[in-house]
């Protein structure tokens, strides 16, 4: 067992245990730093495997931007978490049922599979160069879909967030400011009454 | 390099219009007021038209790879296409009049669904599994906006959020598998992938990968038992977004299911025979016995699609080109079926009133003799009795399998069709036998009208001369 190996296994390890802890921690902030740690154990993994530049884009674009984005959200949001604990235990035993067959059908069958390890590259094999020589060449049509996908997740997030909701109240100085003094006060004439 | 790049780039042409329409759409709706949105509408319908003309101008007998082999234009192609604009624009065409009376005639309908037809189309035209995945995603997640849109009613939120999470677990699975064939053949390309299937010493792992993808594309596709959100999904979106969902996405998902099964993995052709048997025969079963209790046309709808789904299978799983020939006119018609059916619930329905009850159709021949004979032809078909167009193609369906040695899976399928034809029927008792409870006439503008009435006269016209849409879908399947 090699160096490699040693690497390989501890931040496997680190991966699987806060990625468990992701969905079963109570706070949800802290779920969501959990789900950085197992990005940055991940991160580290894919160095392993020598695609440093998509390792470096995890940590920048999803530890940096998004989780931030995301502890934000969350920060923000009340959630019931004593509503979603308990049907969490009712659906328990069919989980923990599915679960253990799944894994059991895949230790089967993963047991059997070897895969040779791709060979070394060399020392001065510069990851981010070749993967940029190909992403707009060999790999422009995905590039461009997968430039589409980002532009139909910003119109549906604008279409199902942009709206007036029926009975939140909101003023509008538009009205406000045009308003006269007829509009608010009411003159009534009315007869003088005797104090009984 | 730029040479190889933009050989042939006119293959692609209708893609990139749709997308530049779908962008230019986008900004144009901005500037409109909402008495000029009918502007947005339009401009979608002539996107379809020019679209339309474009793949037909450059439909050819060859096969062509583009975009460094992530791009197939194919005959199938260029038909799929052609099915995908037409059930898309006779889907706007109804869906207008029923946007416009709930308050959610927005440009985004129009635009979310132009991209979901670019998603479907790269899926048709996907020659490999990174191009699939891509459209895929891009055609779902304008499906989950759309189910969405009706931002105040909590059941559609509930739906699109079924949906949304089943798809992303759906899609999960799909990637898995698609990560195993990589692993063993070293290859994206579906054709490089079907060349090397032959070569591979270690079986498990292929069979392994090939479980995860038929998972992925069966949860897709709503077969069972990865049906779960097709009846949710069906009710709980606006009838608008549900008739845009039962048509031209089960078109891609054919093409799906034909580019990764036989297109990539005719070789291993005995292994997933058996997988899809089993979800072809519970499709069938579950669809046409749980359709039976439904008292929800849109549920019970989605449950006849869920036996059509299995029905479909069949002509796959037969692993010839007739079957392959017989599920592609079943998908097509089946589409022309349900985007009528879709469209009777919309006619029928009007603002402030679901017409989604089996009740609202009791005696609707005294209301409509015209809309229930055009209710009977569609439900005739549904069941697949002669001269429609579905006995037609359920009857292909069954040829192949016939002639795949697989005589007991072709007497169970009629087994459940028959059960099936039980709640077609039930629909025609209560149009035709029951009383009515309002008397009230349905009130439809005249273009709904037209439209309608060609589309259920098309499943009439095509049941009685099939032979040209058969024999065009053999042609493009030998190719």
């Amino acid at each position: 067992m090699g160096f490699e190996n040693i690497v390989f296994y501890v931040f496997a390890g680190i991966m699987v245990f806060s990625a468990l802890m992701v969905i079963t921690v109570k706070n949800p902030v802290q779920a969501a730093l959990f789900l950085v740690l197992t990005f940055f154990s991940c991160a580290a993994i894919w160095m392993l495997l020598e695609a440093e530049f998509l390792a470096i884009a995890l940590v920048l674009v999803y530890v940096g931007a998004v989780m931030v984005l995301f502890l934000f959200v969350v920060m923000m949001l009340d959630i019931n978490v004593a509503r979603m604990r308990a049907a969490f235990m009712q659906y328990l035993p069919i989980g923990i049922a599915v679960l253990v067959t799944m894994a059991v059908m895949m230790f089967m069958v993963v047991n059997q599979i070897h895969i040779d390890a791709p060979g070394r590259a060399a020392a001065n094999y510069n990851n981010t160069r070749e993967l940029g020589l190909v992403l707009y060449t060999v790999y422009v049509y995905p590039f461009e879909i997968a430039a589409v996908i980002l532009l139909v997740a910003i119109i549906a997030a604008i279409a199902l967030t942009l709206r007036r909701r029926p009975n939140t109240k909101h003023q509008n100085p538009d009205l406000q400011i045009a308003v006269k003094r007829d509009d608010r006060i009411r003159m009534v004439k009315m007869d003088t009454e005797e104090k009984k | 390099m730029t040479a190889t790049l933009l050989t042939n780039l006119h293959l692609a042409t209708p893609e990139i219009f749709i997308l530049s329409m779908a962008s230019i759409i986008l900004v144009v709706d901005l500037f409109l007021t909402e008495n000029n949105r009918y502007i947005t509408y339009l401009l979608s319908q002539f996107t379809l038209v020019v679209a339309f003309l474009l793949t037909l101008n450059l439909f050819s007998g060859d096969t062509f790879y583009i975009f460094s082999q992530t791009f197939v234009s194919d005959p199938m192609s260029s038909i799929l296409k052609l099915g995908v604009y037409f059930a898309t624009f006779v889907t706007f065409l109804y869906s207008k009049d029923y946007l416009i009376q709930r308050n959610i005639f927005s440009g985004e309908y129009f635009v979310l669904g132009l991209f979901a037809v670019l998603g479907m189309m790269i899926m048709i035209s996907a020659s490999s599994f990174l191009t699939l995945y891509l459209g895929l995603e891009l055609l779902s997640l304008c499906l989950y906006a759309m189910v969405a849109l009706q931002r105040d009613s909590s059941v559609a939120s509930e739906s699109a959020m079924k949906y949304f999470v089943l798809g992303a677990i759906a899609s999960g699975m799909l990637l898995y598998g698609m990560s195993m064939l990589y692993g063993v053949t070293g290859s994206l390309d579906i054709q490089i992938v079907s060349q090397q299937l032959g070569a591979v010493t270690n079986k498990t792992i292929l069979a392994f990968g090939l479980v995860f993808i038929i998972v992925g594309v069966a949860f897709k596709l709503g077969a069972v038992p990865f049906h779960m959100w097709v009846p949710d999904v069906y009710q709980g979106s606006p009838t608008a977004v549900t008739i845009f969902i039962a048509t031209a996405p089960k078109i891609a998902a054919f093409a799906m299911l034909m580019r990764l099964l036989v297109g990539g993995l005719l070789e291993i052709h005995a292994q997933w025979q058996g997988i899809l048997i089993i979800l072809a025969v519970s499709s069938m079963a579950i669809g046409n016995i749980v359709a039976i209790a439904q008292t929800n046309i849109k549920r019970m709808l989605a449950y006849s699609t869920i036996s059509h789904i299995g029905f479909l299978m069949l002509g796959v799983l037969s692993g010839t080109a007739e079957g392959f020939a017989a599920s592609m006119f079943y998908t097509l018609t089946y589409v022309l079926m349900s985007m009528a059916s879709f469209g009777a619930v919309i006619i029928m329905s009007r603002k402030g009133f679901e017409a989604d009850k089996l009740d609202d159709y009791k005696g609707l021949n005294q209301r409509s003799p015209w809309l229930a004979l055009m209710m009977l032809f569609i439900m005739f078909s549904m069941a697949g009795v002669p001269p429609f167009v579905g006995f037609w193609a359920k009857l292909s369906v069954l040829k192949a399998v016939v002639s795949a040695d697989l005589l007991w899976l072709a007497i169970v399928a009629v087994v459940f069709s028959i059960i099936g034809a039980f709640y077609y029927l039930r629909i025609i008792k209560l149009m035709y036998f029951d009383k009515a409870e309002v008397s009230e006439p349905i009130e439809c503008a005249i273009d709904l009208r037209w439209v309608f009435s060609l589309n259920a006269g098309l499943i009439l016209l095509i049941g009685l001369m099939p032979e040209s849409l058969l024999a065009l879908c053999k042609q493009v399947v030998m190719s």
